[in-house]
């Protein structure tokens, strides 16, 4: 295919300001087809700043955004979702006045490449739970369920490129391993997707490459096996 | 989807809706013209629910389109004869729409406590507009001679003038208003809205263009109210400035309050009960020496429904309904 010399997602020298911080400074990286990035570091180093600019919520200052290699500067938020990217955010806002499947209904439609490979059947079939949990109100799920619910939903629109926002953060540790199997089920059908997490050892097992920032800057940017190299880069930054 | 009404709900609309249906066999003229407000302004409280209940859109200057819409009666209306109801109808529905399009794409973009403002700023333009327009009858306000009715040649089908059919017209237009917006809830336009309303940026990263699907909502909220303000025009056949300003808008908000926010049916207990309260408070023989100062009582009960009813009238109904997922 010749789309696949494209980058779905790159960023090249972003700065962002958030109020008179100065969060991000010259970001670059791009995420191409299929590929899984990983992006590490303590908390407050930028790495939700990173998503919420890709999604437009926030403007860099400087630096160009260019998503399947248009410069998404002067898209609004839902032209570039339109264009295939699906945010999972932490703080999972699912709509608590719709059931778990109006949840996922209102976000069903067909990817950008006409695909639409997740639907209804496919969805309860990686999370039986929600099934069982289809006529619930959003806000009468456990945490993990709303995670689960969250995911799903972004799938539902059927993307190219899955930001996944600290999707694992207080779960219980077999919810957890639930959440990491299917993030390796959505990566092995080929979805592009951008991760954020604290797990470095799954992170490691699932992403292509790495990227650790430290306030607002990018100090690793590789494959896994460049980074388990560097010991005392990853005890400095993870505290692994 | 809350909009689906439970079995309790469905059954005390039922009830409530027999009531009023009964008031002109019993009640005299006066009972029967108040219930025909409580009515109208139901509608108009309702319109105005699906704003600022299920978009989160809390609009201040709704009376501007339930004024215009009583307002656009009084200018069509020729003043020998009687339009025909259809086009006095289109016309009211379809001008009023234009207003809320024009009002709504300017207001939609604000949001809060400015939405509040924008929408209050262009009520008032819209009260002083009619306020100072000798054309329009200027402050006095006008009459409407001949209310519009529908006529086959001599075989008159419905005629507004007469007490009992504007009466039953109302009825049957508060229950298809009803049935309108719960589909419209129940669409996926309507999850948006809903969507929309817990929030707004989730919706956008799930690629909807929310400006537009509020300024929809606003636009179908604006037309019920215009469509409110034609009844409420053929009531007594008399349009004021009043109509549009900001005590008729902030009257439809504390219906909807006091009825219960997100709920549709809300409206109806909140007009009910801000009417039915007020007739009480009024009564000397009943309040005393207050009831020349009536506006305390309301104040006061107001409040409490508020502070002790978790979301209004509506939740004497809806404290007994199962939980959505036992329900279905």
């Amino acid at each position: 295919m010749v789309e696949t010399d494209i980058p779905i997602l790159s960023l090249k020298n972003i700065h962002c300001y958030i109020g008179p911080s100065h969060i991000l400074r010259d970001v670059t990286f791009s995420v191409r087809p299929g590929q899984c990035l990983s992006l590490m570091g303590r908390n407050g180093m930028g790495k939700t700043t990173i998503l919420r600019t890709i999604m437009g919520h926030i403007r860099p200052t400087k630096g160009i955004v260019h998503i399947n290699g248009v410069n998404s500067a002067l898209m609004k938020t839902h032209i570039i979702a339109l264009s295939g990217i699906a945010f999972v955010p932490e703080t999972r806002s699912i709509f608590p006045n719709l059931s778990v499947i109006e949840n996922l209904t209102m976000a069903a439609r067909t990817g950008v490449d006409g695909r639409s490979d997740w639907t209804l059947e496919r969805i309860f079939n990686i999370f039986p739970k929600l099934e069982e949990r289809q006529n619930f109100w959003g806000d009468e799920l456990s945490g993990g369920e709303q995670q689960m619910l969250t995911i799903s939903r972004g799938l539902m629109t059927n993307p190219s490129l899955l930001l996944l926002d600290e999707v694992t953060e207080g779960l219980a540790p077999l919810v957890r391993e639930d959440i990491w199997r299917v993030i390796l089920e959505i990566k092995n059908s080929g979805i592009a997707s951008i991760i954020v997490d604290k797990h470095v050892k799954r992170l490691l097992e699932i992403a292509d490459q790495h990227v650790i920032l430290v306030r607002g800057e990018i100090v690793f940017h590789g494959d896994g096996k460049t980074l388990v190299e560097c010991p005392e880069l990853m005890k400095q930054h993870l505290g692994v | 989807m809350v909009t689906v009404p439970s079995r309790n709900v469905a059954i005390c609309l039922f009830v409530i809706l027999l009531c009023f249906a009964s008031v002109p066999l019993f009640g005299d003229k006066y009972f029967v013209k108040l219930a025909l407000r409580a009515i109208i302004f139901s509608i108009f409280a309702m319109s105005l629910d699906l704003l600022i209940g299920y978009t989160g859109l809390v609009s201040f200057g709704h009376a501007a389109f339930f004024g215009l819409g009583a307002y656009i009666v009084h200018l069509v209306s020729p003043v020998d004869e009687s339009l025909n109801l259809f086009i006095c109808l289109s016309l009211t529905l379809g001008l009023t729409a234009v207003a809320a399009s024009i009002i709504g794409a300017f207001s939609v973009r604000t949001k809060g406590v400015y939405f509040i403002m924008v929408t209050l700023a262009f009520a008032q333009m819209m009260f002083y507009f009619f306020f100072n327009w000798p054309g329009a009858g200027g402050s006095d306000g006008a009459f409407i001679f001949f209310k519009p009715a529908l006529k086959f040649g001599d075989l008159t089908v419905i005629d507004l003038d007469d007490g009992h059919t504007l009466y039953f017209f109302s009825l049957f237009a508060w229950v298809a208003c009803y049935i309108l917006l719960i589909f419209v809830l129940r669409s996926p336009f309507g999850q948006v809205i809903q969507g929309i309303k817990i929030n707004e940026h989730r919706m956008q990263g799930l690629g909807y263009d929310t400006y537009l699907y509020k300024l929809v909502s606003f636009v179908i909220a604006g037309t019920i109210a215009g469509f409110a303000g034609f009844l409420f025009a053929c009531i007594d056949g008399f349009v004021s400035p009043g109509l549009l300003g900001w005590r008729e808008s902030g009257i439809a908000m504390v219906m909807v309050i006091l009825g219960g926010q997100g709920t549709l049916f809300g409206a109806l207990l909140g007009s009910v009960g801000f009417h039915g309260m007020e007739e009480i408070f009024r009564e000397p023989a009943i309040t005393g020496v207050i009831a020349e100062h009536w506006q305390i009582l309301m104040g006061i009960f107001v409040i409490c429904v508020v502070l002790f009813l978790k979301n209004g009238l509506s939740a004497l109904i809806t404290r007994f309904d199962s939980k959505a997922g036992e329900d279905v």
